[in-house]
């Protein structure tokens, strides 16, 4: 009865299987690089998560335009690719209804997509990799506290409970961060749960403690190199489940305000003008599915990776 | 097996507690309660409200009288619905049981053939096909794939009304953006679970014994690929009820999700937190049921 309920590791049952051991295959350098070429999604995903990542960074010096700067006899230009007299280099993609620069906006937004991303994967990691790494090696009492833990906040429904607590308390970023982190914790506790359960009992881990290794010790320097594999790969796709979270708050008004701009927020705002205008969707759209899945690649390439046995036997 | 059962309903009472607790303190916690009915009064008449609703009062004592209505089916009035919100809730629950239920079978419609056949046949067109849309329903958002649809279905070739809850029509395209990212889901796990058997020693013996194919693929290997689908499924169905209030409140359906979405504008916590729990316990209900599925159909996992 100390196990979590069956569906719970379904779940996350994919990431669980994934073979807890250390980071580093034993091969060289070169070896793993050729294993790289057998796992296109993984290259597809890196090359596409780098030029977002790049396009975010120099959001700042390279935007064309400023992304809040409003100029209304300018509004609704189309992108160059409509043959349409307004279309005009000096805004590529176009400006949205208040004549901001569409490009310049879409910029930013990935810095606030990643931004919230990566900031809430943050605290759900500590939060979830924390928990699930002491049920893992202590068991017992603690593993029974924190199957409980885990079940009763997957019977949160998360959309709701995040929709409600933002609205309340007042959205801003720091609050759709912090909401989303202490939300989206469960599979950080569930897939590094059951590595640590692997981990812990093998030889080395008995090797530390005859040699009087305390806990602490043993923790730090034992278990966490080992479950590393699984938790990077968690963290990679908790990136992306937390995207696509703050993308749906914003859709419905209630993540980050106006007029910041986000993927989310810019879909709900031109929503009125879906039929006469619909590049306005499907451009912030388009991006926050194509980031979605750039994450989504790289982190199952990462597994595949990681598992070579468990794939190879899988794909056989 | 009785055991088993009593345990196991046992924590699920436990973890109902809990969420009470939780739903109530969150949303409690988070808003000022006598806002929501004051709106944009002055001090003094929040205090009056607050007296005279029991805001004043400790908040564990408003709890507990919270917990007691709630099970005896009381959960308060709406703010601003001038009704109990029991009777709002059971009126709007249908519609969205009925939304889930569709985004449910058209997940599994499409999602487990698609797995089996890729599972069968790794690394034929099939496979790369259920796996490449595996992969777009897992990235796209659902909110994104409802408005493509509208332009499409609803707009531009006019086959689909684009909102209300009254035919089946209406709830064609709504079901699918709600059950795409499972069925991508469905597709996956019956995938992956489909290679495990199909390496299996029994599915050997099947085929040598001469048993036709297809007998195989869906007598002897989906019976055990199928156990941890239906888990998957019964977890996701809780998520879909919570992911109904983008889809509800796209298409205007009046469901749930799209009363949540009202109670959440105007501040109406009583309804609020009914709708967070009672959310809760299905969900709780339904991965039961699931963990008593799974003994049923997989004896292996049975204790003893």
């Amino acid at each position: 009865m100390a196990d979590l309920p069956e569906n719970a590791v379904e779940g996350a049952r994919e990431l669980v299987t994934s073979v807890a051991g250390p980071l580093q295959p034993s091969s060289t350098g070169l070896e793993r690089g050729w294993r790289l070429l057998d796992h296109p999604g993984l290259i597809i995903g890196a090359l596409l998560l780098l030029s977002i990542f790049l396009l975010a960074a120099l959001a700042g010096f390279v935007s064309p335009h400023d992304p809040l700067d409003q100029d209304l006899s300018r509004r609704l230009i189309p992108p160059i690719w409509q043959a349409d007299d307004r279309a005009t280099w000096v805004h590529p993609l176009g400006t949205d209804q208040l004549g901001r620069d569409y490009l310049s906006r879409l910029m930013h937004g990935a810095r606030i997509s990643l931004l919230i991303g990566l900031s809430t994967m943050l605290i759900s990691g500590l939060v979830g990799a924390g928990l699930g790494i002491l049920a893992g090696f202590f068991g017992g009492r603690i593993d029974l506290a924190v199957s409980f833990l885990v079940t009763t906040r997957l019977s949160l429904p998360v959309v709701l409970v995040a929709l409600a607590v933002v609205s309340l308390v007042g959205s801003s970023l720091t609050v759709v961060i912090a909401v989303l982190g202490f939300l989206l914790w469960d599979r950080f506790a569930v897939v590094l749960r059951s590595a640590t359960q692997q981990v812990r009992s093998q030889e080395y881990i008995t090797a530390a403690r005859a040699i009087g290794c305390s806990n602490l010790r043993i923790l730090l320097s034992e278990v966490l190199p080992n479950v590393m594999g699984p938790l990077i790969v968690v963290a990679t796709l908790e990136v992306a489940h937390a995207i696509l979270l703050e993308s749906a708050l914003s859709f419905l008004g209630l993540g980050v305000q106006p007029p910041t701009p986000s993927w989310g927020l810019m879909v709900a705002e031109a929503r009125g003008l879906m039929f006469f205008d619909p590049w306005l969707i499907a451009l912030p759209g388009g991006a926050l599915f194509v980031l979605v899945l750039a994450i989504n690649l790289f982190g199952d390439g990462l597994r595949d990776l990681m598992a070579p046995q468990s794939r190879s036997v899988r794909d056989a | 097996m009785l055991r088993y059962a009593l345990g196991r309903s046992g924590i699920a009472v436990l973890v109902a507690l809990t969420v009470s607790f939780l739903t109530f303190a969150l949303i409690h916690g988070s808003g000022d309660p006598a806002m929501g009915l004051v709106g944009e009064g002055g001090a003094q008449e929040s205090e009056n409200v607050r007296r005279a609703y029991g805001f004043d009062r400790p908040f564990l004592e408003q709890y507990r009288d919270w917990l007691l209505g709630a099970i005896r089916g009381d959960l308060g009035r709406s703010y601003t619905l001038r009704a109990p919100v029991a009777e709002v809730v059971a009126a709007r629950l249908p519609t969205t049981m009925l939304l889930a239920t569709f985004s449910l079978a058209f997940a599994l419609a499409l999602g487990i053939p698609l797995g089996v056949v890729a599972g069968a046949r790794p690394k034929t067109m099939v496979d790369r096909l259920a796996l490449a849309l595996a992969v777009i329903g897992q990235a796209c958002p659902a909110f994104l794939l409802a408005l493509t649809l509208v332009f499409w279905l609803g707009v531009r070739w006019q086959l689909l009304p684009i909102t209300g809850s009254g035919s089946w029509a209406n709830f064609v395209m709504p079901a699918i953006a709600l059950g795409f990212a499972l069925m991508a889901g469905v597709t996956r796990l019956t995938r992956a679970c489909m290679l495990d058997v199909m390496a299996s020693d029994y599915i050997r013996t099947a085929r040598a014994k001469g048993l036709r194919p297809g007998s195989v693929l869906f007598k002897h290997a989906l019976r055990n690929a199928i156990v941890p689908v239906i888990s998957l499924t019964a977890v996701q169905f809780g998520f879909m009820l919570g992911g109904s209030v983008v889809i509800e409140t796209i298409f205007q359906i009046d469901g749930l999700g799209y009363l949540a979405w009202e109670s959440i504008q105007r501040k109406d916590l009583p309804t609020m937190q009914a709708i967070v729990l009672i959310l809760s316990l299905v969900y709780v209900v339904l991965t039961f049921l699931a963990d008593m599925a799974n003994v049923i159909l997989n004896p292996r996992g049975r204790p003893a």
